[in-house]
């Protein structure tokens, strides 16, 4: 299997899923880690096309973040909050495993409905990652098998890395010093 | 449909028990923790049993949250490092790292050679007495064998004198500092890491005597909690765990940051001799046990370059560091090998002195996930074996 570089990766995907592919970026330029950006109604079939394309192959979801872009500059974060996604491909060369390619997927979830595709029945690991996406941001994983908090108690109020978030005075009717 | 006795009085009663028609069977719930010695730290699972077999396992985490992702949108990015520690607190130095490296790469920041060596020696170090903890010394504990672990920790204590005579810290560190480290090493610090690397084959032999052939312990840990190698990647595990399952992947040798292209060294697989099957408790102790000899070799060959080359260990180990962090806009995704597998940290800068978002990829998480899948079936004596080889901090896992 060969290495595909994210430039063609991004007009494969253009040309396959058309205008729901957004632009190529890398910020900053030489450091950064490059990422595309999908609309997110059409992220698990984007996800699911890059895990099963003979060419991509995308065994292996490093990471899934949510962010909360509303405090970023820039017109296209106003009231956004996203997810990314870092996969990769991990294949057999020789006797040892290696990272054939990686590409980073993004997506901009409107925080006044938070909705995105889950990703969990792609990969196993989107599980725990998106219960924790819906814990701290409350953005909603449609199709996810047990969407509930993970790290906070079943019953916390608020979504707490989000920006603009409160720290409670009260939790459970009982007076929170600081 | 008979009724159901329990305090059996007449002769037809009893005859009703003998039978085996009276016998209830109905599935029970108990809770395993939070407070349970193998559970490694507060941790609760609630387990669906019949009988003995669990029929499911719901891990209940986020006892030891301690908001670390909202913490560090309030600091600077120095100030990040301590918290970074405090999440695997058994191999902080590699947490360190793992970041140091993210906001370097995300700045372009190169290190000095001298850094580089000493991240690696002490790195390596980590890994080891990360190793000796949990994957070996509790490990044992936690299958009934208790003198390995003494064994264990005589050694590790070793390791912790040499950290805290090199930083003053035994635990958390705070030692790998973006761009350079906070101190310079003290003059016997290679003496003492040759001595050390000289009397710790006799430990590894001393452990495999006492652990490795063992028939209580092999009989406890082979043909136990066997997860496949399509199934790990599907987790996202990483580290010895998924090595133990029969990917040869190591992000030492894959991504080569750092000086890590210019060691010579194994990435140990499971296998299957001796009844043992790929991907199960027993491997997964057993690509530690192997892993920590692999790191005493990467030790050893870094402090032989450093004697070779008496210049290499001279000049300021922070001449390095960026007198201001702050970082163009953007992001980076960076992973570094720790001692539980692939640590990733996801920064977002916005130009500021502060991350705008510091996500962790926590290795023990992802890797605790697979705990539902890997044990169902298994009798809950297992399920202590199977907890106990993931090798789990719940500081990292709840951060």
């Amino acid at each position: 299997m060969n290495a595909v570089p994210i430039e063609a990766i991004h007009a494969d995907l253009q040309s396959k899923f058309s205008d729901m592919i957004g632009d190529l970026r890398r910020e900053p330029a030489e450091t950064g880690t490059a990422y595309i950006i999908v609309k997110a109604e059409w992220i698990r079939d984007v996800c699911l096309y890059l895990r099963d394309d003979p060419q991509y192959l995308m065994n292996n979801l490093n990471l899934l973040s949510c962010v909360d872009f509303r405090e970023m500059k820039g017109q296209e974060y106003q009231g956004q909050l996203g997810v990314v996604y870092h996969m990769s491909s991990l294949q057999p060369v020789g006797d040892e495993w290696k990272t054939i390619h990686s590409v980073a997927i993004k997506s901009y979830v409107p925080l006044s409905d938070p909705h995105i595709p889950s990703v969990a029945r792609v990969w196993r690991t989107a599980d725990w990652h998106e219960r924790e996406g819906y814990d701290m941001f409350g953005i909603i994983f449609d199709g996810h098998p047990d969407l509930r908090r993970i790290l906070l108690p079943s019953d916390w109020e608020g979504y707490p890395l989000r920006k603009d978030y409160k720290v409670p005075d009260y939790y459970n009717g009982m007076k929170v010093p600081y | 449909m008979q009724e159901l006795v329990d305090h059996p009085t007449t002769e037809a009663q009893v005859e009703l028990i003998r039978s085996g028609k009276s016998l209830r069977s109905e599935e029970m719930t108990i809770n395993m923790g939070p407070q349970h010695p193998s559970t490694h730290g507060v941790f609760r699972v609630e387990l669906v049993l019949d009988g003995e077999q669990v029929v499911d396992a719901i891990p209940h985490l986020g006892y030891l949250h301690r908001c670390f992702e909202k913490h560090t949108e309030a600091m600077t990015y120095p100030q990040v490092i301590p918290y970074c520690d405090r999440m695997d607190y058994l191999g902080a130095m590699n947490n360190d790292w793992g970041y140091a490296l993210a906001v370097e790469q995300l700045m372009g920041v190169q290190v000095s050679e001298k850094v580089e060596y000493i991240r690696v020696i002490v790195g390596e170090l980590n890994r080891i007495a990360s190793h000796l903890v949990g994957g070996i010394g509790t490990y044992g504990l936690d299958v009934g064998a208790f003198t390995p672990f003494l064994y264990c920790f005589r050694d590790r204590e070793i390791i912790l004198n040499i950290f805290e005579k090199l930083c003053g810290a035994r635990l958390l560190y705070n030692y790998v500092w973006v761009g350079g480290l906070s101190h310079d090493i003290y003059p016997t610090f290679l003496d003492e890491i040759e001595s050390f690397c000289g009397q710790f084959r006799n430990t590894i032999r001393e452990v495999n005597e006492l652990l490795t052939g063992n028939k209580i312990f092999t009989t406890r840990t082979k043909k136990v909690g066997v997860i496949t190698k399509e199934v790990a990647i599907n987790y996202g595990i990483s580290g010895p765990m998924l090595r133990a399952s029969g990917v040869k992947w190591d992000i030492r040798r894959d991504d080569r940051y750092s000086i890590y292209d210019r060691f010579d060294f194994e990435i140990p697989i499971g296998n299957d001799n001796d009844g043992a099957l790929i991907g199960d408790c027993y491997n997964r102790y057993w690509v530690r046990m192997r892993e920590m000899e692999e790191s005493l070799r990467i030790v050893e060959q870094a402090v032989r370059d450093c004697r070779k080359t008496p210049t290499l260990m001279q000049g300021d180990v922070q001449k390095d560091v960026p007198k201001r962090i702050k970082p163009a806009s953007g992001e980076i995704y960076s992973r570094t090998e720790t001692s539980k597998g692939e640590l990733g940290f996801y920064i977002i800068s916005a130009n500021g002195t502060n991350p705008y978002r510091v996500k962790v990829r926590p290795p023990c998480f992802v890797n605790l996930s697979i705990l539902p899948d890997a044990t169902r079936g298994y009798y809950v004596a297992d399920l202590i074996a199977i907890m106990g080889s993931f090798d789990f901090v719940m500081g990292e896992v709840d951060r």
